[in-house]
Parts: structure tokens; C-alpha cells; sequence
């Protein structure tokens, strides 16, 4: 285990500085100058420009450059917004944990949805359940999400004036940022106004999750329908179905339990669907995460924040698949057995 | 299993909690008012943007005088009266007494209101010396282009309470150029504090004023947050806090306006008047403004440099198709730059009409029958005067085709749009004017005057002297009835020059919910929350 460990830690760091070296090209293969890239040059003097390229040894070999890229991205100096001059790694800090909180509570829609609904259907086998789980699984997976959240849009803000459209809180209220989620900041803050800020947040939160749970919501059904019918036909089940046990008490004992493994590995795996589902759904909802600072940074041209954002997120989404290999190969024995070939 | 289900439970209470209706506390104390735009500074003595005077001139700062919006009359302000010098070259304002400025984290005042801010606030504009005149680029647009730089003689200090303007010449609208919402008072204690700690660009950027209210936050593109001025010389403030939820796309600022997000929303899109008529919960304020929209040539770049040739392209242009497509019956054709409302409307320039043949006839005269390339900018922003730039270049675009003229248009982000026109990069622009008080010679010189061209906001690059000579000699006399020749006079040379077209008057509109009131909404100048509040 510890080899394999090893090497998944060895891939993740590979795949990061390819992922830093594209980063870096963009820098080069935008048009126009280098520097123009990495900071605003307007109004500067030559002997300003002059000194800032050699901050950033831009009249050194590529090489030598990207080595100086990888420092400044290791020591935290990953360059300042174009657009207002911000430190781009501070707003990513900033806007990261928005992006979670979003993609947590899509992922828990995901399973208290999809885990139940897939198990019903496997379940009760062609029945007219299992076939109304399947077709709304299929709807689930393959609907446009940005026309479902205008539709949602549409609906519950637009005709019933339930929801809000946009955002994350409303801005009346001011909350102290303590850990950037902010339901917990909400959670942890003294604020008099704390229920009713919580709730502000609450309403805020409900379509963009729903969203963004609608594609997992679909693949976990399916995927614990599947997976639960693969170990219903399994002997043991059999044999507990014979001492009497009922289907529900087979299910909960012992089917869920093993069905699972394979949906939480796919899940991890999802992650990088998730994370451009979100970026679409935060550009949608103006829900300020990474991915609304992502399409914001394109259309100003922000190179450095770009740059950031790209770094940021692919390197998660690579951390995230490492970490639930590591986890779910621990969990699975025969898994990891079947990495190296045994027998 | 059972994890799940009272998972599944407690989510969904919480999300029918959330959905439950949440307009009490401070929700309901407090404003939002979705911004169509982040403002360039927080001091409106460094530009002539609309957004930036919304979000700060009513809001943070007060004026020593200002204008009343049915009247046209000078009203006091921070100061309480004024008196002319018979000769009309000295103006003595006496100043309120117990007006304190804002304290915040970053300054605590240690004395009201007095002569020295006065002399401070516009020392600032005038001086090339003092110490604040360069920082933040050393550029006050609206100073510059009413020429009040060169009409102070000198500004005197009479007491604690009285200031005296002293002037080079007699200038008529002196006193209207005061009341803009350009010329507010900043704290001249807080500039010294700032000098010491050796930050004065501060100044502009963490404001102090004493103004209804005060400045808390601000993250650009996003928000600015307020907080009411506990000791608002002008009454109570009852709205607490004041929120600008900036929100450039006009769509969504209509969702969040149906939505409750925002209580307030300014430049609503002529196209969703119909809209928000529809919502028994919202109401819209309306208000003449007093604008223009015009398209200005850059008569510096040949061939735009021949009259001839901008009389045919102001004379290809079909107004009536632009009135209709664009304003929705929010504005009224424009006739010269100066609205039908102004005592010094020329009523005997004849409205013009779309004459291709004409137009063809001065192409040919100008040698360019075979027509020619020419860039249209639009602006990417909505104003009152035009509410959608480029959709009126489309139709400018298709007009222009029967004179063999092809038109390519151009666009870039608001600031870079503006940079760039400054430096005269454009052939022709679609942009406007909303002028900054009732007098007319605010819709002149600021835009076509010699100062204008030097002060980078004339967008024609136009500087005629006889034209100027006309302005000049028309603030040079109290008498209206004198100067109301000599704007005629302007207009008719304007027809005849023709370095704009004149395209609309746009109305002024806003949206609130029904239950705000007070929300101030002026014919010229920003929109003010001093006296908002919710009615329920």
C-alpha cells in the first residue's frame, strides 16, 4: 500500500508542474507582450517596465524563466489581477471555499437523493419505479444545465419570488469571515441578525445546488441501481433471503454496504464534472467562487488570474481523484491487487 | 438509512424555512441598490461618470449649494447664503455652523465643518501647487471644462464660517458650476492627517465627507457597503446600511429587482419599462432629464475634418427608426444639444430630416462619392441618453450603407472605452451628456469648448473660437434674456458646423419596490438615498 501510495504522490506532483507549465505558456502564447500579462504596464516608464522584467527574468531562457515561475507559484506570489490589482492567490483563498461549500452540499443532494432512489429501483427490478428512476436519471444526465437553472430561474424567482437569483448572501449582511464557508461563519459569528442571515443563506444556496446536483444526482442512481443488483445476485444475499430476512433488512445489512464501494470511487472520479458544472452554475447564479472569478477573469483578459484559476482547479480536481484512490484502494484490497497484476 | 432520512428531513425543513418570506430585521432597515456599474474613485471631483457621481456625490459629500430640482433655484446647502459683489467679480458664503464630518476606523474628526475644508476642497482643483493637486492623476475633468481653473482669482478666508470666492471676469454660472455634484467638500483635516502619514492618495480612495452617509467597504465589481451618518446634519437617515450591489448586466439587475435582492435599480433598460409596469410590487420613477445623446465626429481625422461631409452623415441617418428601436418612447428626438425644457432652446432650427439625395450631392462635392471607411464607437453602457449605443449603430450602420459609407463598429470595456476616446483614437463616437445642472451653458462647454478638447472630454476634438467666443461673451452677462441670444446664437452655429449630431433626449428612469420612498431621482446629477425610506 505504501508503494502504491507512493507512486499515486509521485503522479500528483508530475501532473502539477505539467499543469504549472501550461499555465506558464500562457504568459507567452497570448498576444503581445510577455509583461503586458503579468502586470498592468499602463502609465509605467521604461525604467519601471525595465525593472519589472527583470522581476520577472522575462530576458532569461523559457526555462529559466518557468524555474522562477514554480518559485513564485511555491512561495505564494501568484501575481496580482490585471483588472484591480489584487493578489490573485488571496481572492483565490477567498473564493475557494465558496466553490465547496457549492460543491458539498450538491454532493449531499447527490447522495440523500441518488442513493435511495437507486436502491428503490434495484429494488423493485423492472417495475414501474425502476423504469421511472432510470428515465429520470437519463433526463438527470443529459439535461443542458444552464437551461435547467433558467428554468428553475424562471420559475421559482422570476414567477413565485421564493429564491434569489444571484449570490450568496444577501449583501444587508455583513458576516466576519473566519473559516470562508459560510454557513459556518454564519454558524460562528455573533451578529444579531444570525437566524435571519443563516436563512438568507440557506435561500441562496437551494437552486444553485439543485443545479449543480442534477448530474450526480443521476450518475449515483444509477451507478448504486446497478451496483445493487450486481450484489443481490451475490450467494450471501441469497442465503440471508432464505433464513427469511426481508428484502429491505438484505438491503440494509448487507447490500448498501457493499454497493457503495464502487459509487464513492466513481464519485471522487466525478469531481472534474462537478467542478465545470459548478463553473457554469456560479457564472449562472453569480455565485462568488472560483468559477465566476474564472469566467469574469476571461472576459477582462486578467492573464495572472486566469493563470490562477486554471492552476488552482486543475491541480484540485487531480488531488482530489489521487485522494480517493488512495482512500478507496485502502477500502479495497482486490482493487489494489488487481493493479499490480496478481493473481 | 436512517442517517439519510433524517438527513433528507432536516435539509428539507431548513429549505422550507428558507423559502418562507424574509423581509423583516435588517433586511428591511437597510437598502440595496443594484449599480450598473464600480466606481473609477470615491471623490466625483476626478471624473464626469455617471456611476461614480451615483455612488458617491449624494451618498458621502454635500455641496455648498445646490440647485432645486422643480425651481431651477439656487438652494443652500453648507452654506446658508451667499452675496454677489455688484460688479459680480466677489461671491461671500456664509457656512453652516455644527456640520460634522464622517468618523470611521481610519479618521476621527476633532472639528465641524469650516472655511478651511472649503478653501481645501477646491484649493485642490485650482492650485497646481498643492500638495494634493497631482495625486490620483491631477486631472478634474468637470473643473477644468467649465473653466472654473481659470476664473478663481482667489479664494479668501474671511473667518471660521465665510469664504469668499474672488473671480477674474463676471461668469453667470459660477454659481450653478458650484451646485454639481463635482464640487463637493472634502474634510481638509483628514488631508492633512493623510499628508503625515505620507498616503495622500487616500483621500480619493477612503472618503470622508459630510455626507448622509458613511464610507465602510468596497470591492470592485462587486459591492460598496455604507453605513448611515449617525450625526447627518440634514435630518435623520433612515436607511441603515446603504449597499450598492453592483450589477452590470441590466437583465439581472431586473430579476433581482422582482426578486426583492435589490430595493432599488437605477437605468433600467427602455426595454423592460413594459416589464416592471407589469409588477404591482414596483414602481418606477421617471424623470426629463437633462441629457443629450449625440454622435461626435473627430473633426481632427480627414475626411470628418469637412463639414460637408458631416452634414451627409447626419443627413443618411433616419432619427425616427433609432427613436423607436432603441429609446421605446423613453426619450424625445434632439434638435440641438440643448433640451426643449431650457430657456435658451432655439426653437427656429429646423428639425432634420433623413435626404439621401442630399446627403449624396455634399459626398460628391467632397469628392467622396464612392463613399468611405468610418469607425463607429459605441459605448458599452447603458445611459438615459442612450440606453443601448450599440444597437443605434447597427441602424446608423445600415443608413450609412446608401451613401457607399461603411461602418465598422467598435467597442471596449467602459474605462478603456474612455481612455481611449480621450486620446482621440475614434472617428465617430455614440455618446451623450447628462448635464450637471439647469444652466445652459453646461450643455456646451463641457462638451465642445477649447477647455473641453484640453480637459479630454470633447469628444469631437472640436475647438472653434467663434464658437467660444459666443460662450464666453454669454457668461459674461447677468442678464438672461442677453444670454439666451447668445446660446441661440451657439445652436444655430452648432447646425451649421455640425461637429455632433444631436440624436435624443433620454428620460431618467429608476425602479424600486413600492414600498421605497424618498429615493431622490434629479434631472441632472445622481440619485440620493438621503431621505429614503420603506413605508410599511
Amino acid at each position: 500500500m505504501l508503494s502504491y501510495t507512493l507512486r499515486r504522490i509521485n503522479l500528483f506532483i508530475i501532473t502539477f508542474v505539467l499543469l504549472a507549465l501550461v499555465a506558464f505558456s500562457l504568459t507567452h502564447l497570448g498576444p503581445g507582450d510577455a509583461l503586458s500579462h503579468l502586470v498592468n504596464t499602463d502609465g509605467l516608464g521604461p525604467g519601471q517596465i525595465a525593472a519589472l522584467r527583470a522581476h520577472y527574468h522575462l530576458d532569461d531562457s523559457l526555462v529559466v524563466q518557468f524555474g522562477y515561475y514554480l518559485e513564485r507559484i511555491f512561495s505564494g506570489d501568484w501575481g496580482y489581477s490585471l483588472s484591480n490589482g489584487e493578489a490573485v492567490l488571496g481572492v483565490l483563498m477567498r473564493t475557494l471555499p465558496a466553490t465547496l461549500e457549492l460543491i458539498f452540499s450538491a454532493m449531499l443532494v447527490a447522495l440523500v437523493i441518488g442513493i435511495p432512489t437507486g436502491a428503490f429501483a434495484a429494488m423493485y427490478k423492472r417495475s414501474a419505479t425502476d423504469y421511472a428512476v432510470q428515465g429520470l436519471a437519463m433526463v438527470g444526465y443529459s439535461i443542458p444545465i444552464y437551461w435547467w437553472a433558467l428554468l428553475l430561474v424562471l420559475v421559482f424567482s422570476l414567477k413565485l419570488g421564493w429564491l434569489p437569483v444571484s449570490g450568496r448572501l444577501s449583501l444587508v449582511y455583513e458576516i466576519p469571515p473566519k473559516t470562508g464557508f459560510l454557513l459556518v461563519d454564519i454558524w460562528l459569528s455573533k451578529v444579531p441578525y444570525r437566524l435571519e442571515a443563516m436563512r438568507d443563506a440557506l435561500a441562496h444556496l437551494v437552486m444553485p445546488t439543485l443545479v449543480l446536483a442534477t448530474v450526480p444526482t443521476a450518475v449515483v442512481a444509477r451507478l448504486t441501481r446497478s451496483s445493487l443488483r450486481e450484489v443481490l445476485k451475490k450467494n450471501y444475499i441469497r442465503a440471508a433471503r432464505a433464513r427469511g430476512w426481508s428484502m429491505w433488512k438484505v438491503v440494509r445489512r448487507h447490500g448498501l454496504h457493499n454497493a457503495l464501494v464502487p459509487v464513492g470511487r466513481i464519485l471522487g472520479l466525478q469531481i472534474a464534472a462537478l467542478l465545470s458544472g459548478a463553473i457554469i452554475t456560479e457564472s449562472i447564479f453569480n455565485w462568488p467562487g472560483v468559477g465566476n472569478y474564472l469566467i469574469n477573469s476571461i472576459y477582462s483578459r486578467d492573464f495572472p488570474a486566469i493563470q490562477g484559476c486554471l492552476l488552482l482547479l486543475s491541480s484540485f480536481v487531480i488531488l482530489v481523484s489521487v485522494l480517493t484512490d488512495i482512500i478507496f484502494t485502502a477500502l479495497d484490497p482486490l482493487h489494489r491487487k488487481r493493479l499490480h497484476a496478481e493473481p | 438509512m436512517l442517517v439519510n432520512r433524517t438527513l433528507l428531513l432536516g435539509l428539507l425543513g431548513l429549505l422550507l424555512g428558507a423559502c418562507s418570506d424574509g423581509k423583516s430585521g435588517l433586511a428591511h432597515q437597510g437598502l440595496v441598490y443594484c449599480a450598473e456599474g464600480s466606481p473609477e474613485t470615491f471623490n466625483p471631483q476626478l471624473v464626469t461618470s455617471g456611476t461614480t457621481v451615483d455612488a458617491t456625490s449624494n451618498q458621502l459629500y454635500d455641496k455648498l449649494i445646490d440647485i432645486d430640482a422643480k425651481t431651477g433655484e439656487v438652494i443652500p446647502r453648507l452654506a446658508v447664503s451667499w452675496e454677489m459683489s455688484p460688479d459680480g467679480l466677489r461671491y461671500s458664503f456664509q457656512l453652516r455652523r455644527g456640520v460634522q464630518f464622517h468618523q470611521t476606523p481610519y479618521f476621527t474628526p476633532s472639528r465641524d465643518f469650516d472655511a478651511d475644508d472649503v478653501i481645501f476642497s477646491f484649493r485642490r482643483q485650482w492650485d497646481k501647487n498643492d500638495p494634493f493637486h497631482k495625486v490620483s492623476g491631477g486631472e478634474y475633468p468637470f473643473f477644468e471644462a467649465v473653466g472654473l481653473g481659470s476664473l478663481l482669482h482667489d479664494i479668501v478666508r474671511d473667518n471660521a464660517h465665510q469664504v469668499t470666492f474672488v473671480l477674474n471676469r463676471p461668469d453667470a454660472s459660477f454659481l450653478a458650476n458650484l451646485a454639481t455634484d463635482y464640487e463637493v467638500i472634502l474634510s481638509a483635516e483628514y488631508g492633512k492627517q493623510l499628508l503625515a502619514q505620507g498616503l495622500p492618495g487616500r483621500i480619493d480612495t477612503q472618503p470622508i465627507g459630510t455626507g448622509p452617509f458613511v464610507f465602510e467597504s468596497y470591492r470592485k465589481d462587486s459591492y460598496i457597503r455604507y453605513h448611515a451618518h449617525p450625526h447627518y446634519w440634514d435630518g435623520k437617515v433612515a436607511v441603515n446600511p446603504l449597499i450598492f450591489d453592483i450589477t452590470k448586466r441590466s437583465s439581472r439587475r431586473l430579476a433581482k429587482l422582482i426578486t426583492g435582492e435589490c430595493d432599488v435599480t437605477g437605468l433600467p433598460l427602455a426595454s423592460e419599462i413594459g416589464e416592471i409596469k407589469k409588477h404591482p410590487n414596483l414602481k418606477l420613477q421617471s424623470t426629463p432629464g437633462l441629457n443629450v445623446g449625440f454622435w461626435a465626429f473627430n473633426t481632427e481625422r480627414p475626411p470628418l475634418n469637412n463639414p460637408d461631409v458631416r452634414h451627409a452623415l447626419a443627413l443618411a441617418i433616419d432619427k425616427n427608426t433609432i427613436m423607436q428601436a432603441v429609446f421605446y418612447g423613453t426619450g424625445s428626438a434632439a434638435n440641438t444639444l440643448l433640451p426643449e425644457s431650457s430657456w435658451a432652446y432655439n426653437d427656429k432650427i429646423p428639425p432634420m430630416k433623413r435626404d439621401l439625395d442630399k446627403a449624396r450631392e455634399l459626398m460628391k462635392k467632397a469628392g467622396l462619392q464612392d463613399g468611405f471607411n468610418l469607425d463607429i464607437w459605441a459605448m458599452p453602457v447603458s445611459r438615459s441618453y442612450n440606453p443601448n449605443a450599440r444597437k443605434m449603430a447597427e441602424l446608423i450602420q445600415s443608413d450609412l450603407a446608401a451613401i457607399k459609407v461603411k461602418v465598422r463598429i467598435i467597442t471596449y470595456d467602459w474605462t478603456n472605452f474612455r481612455r481611449r476616446l480621450a486620446h482621440g483614437e475614434h472617428d465617430s463616437v455614440l455618446i451623450g451628456w447628462s448635464a450637471d445642472n439647469t444652466d445652459p451653458d453646461n450643455f456646451f462647454s463641457p462638451t465642445l469648448s477649447c477647455a473641453a478638447l484640453a480637459g479630454g472630454n470633447n469628444r469631437a476634438n472640436w475647438c472653434d473660437p467663434k464658437f467660444d467666443t459666443l460662450l464666453t461673451k454669454a457668461l459674461l452677462v447677468q442678464d438672461r434674456a442677453q444670454r439666451k441670444v447668445y446660446y441661440q446664437q451657439a445652436q444655430a452655429y452648432l447646425q451649421e458646423a455640425m461637429p455632433v449630431v444631436p440624436l435624443a433626449h433620454g428620460l431618467r428612469f429608476s425602479a424600486s419596490q413600492a414600498d421605497v420612498e424618498g429615493v431622490t431621482l434629479r434631472p441632472f446629477g445622481g440619485i440620493g438615498f438621503a431621505k429614503a425610506r420603506r413605508t410599511d
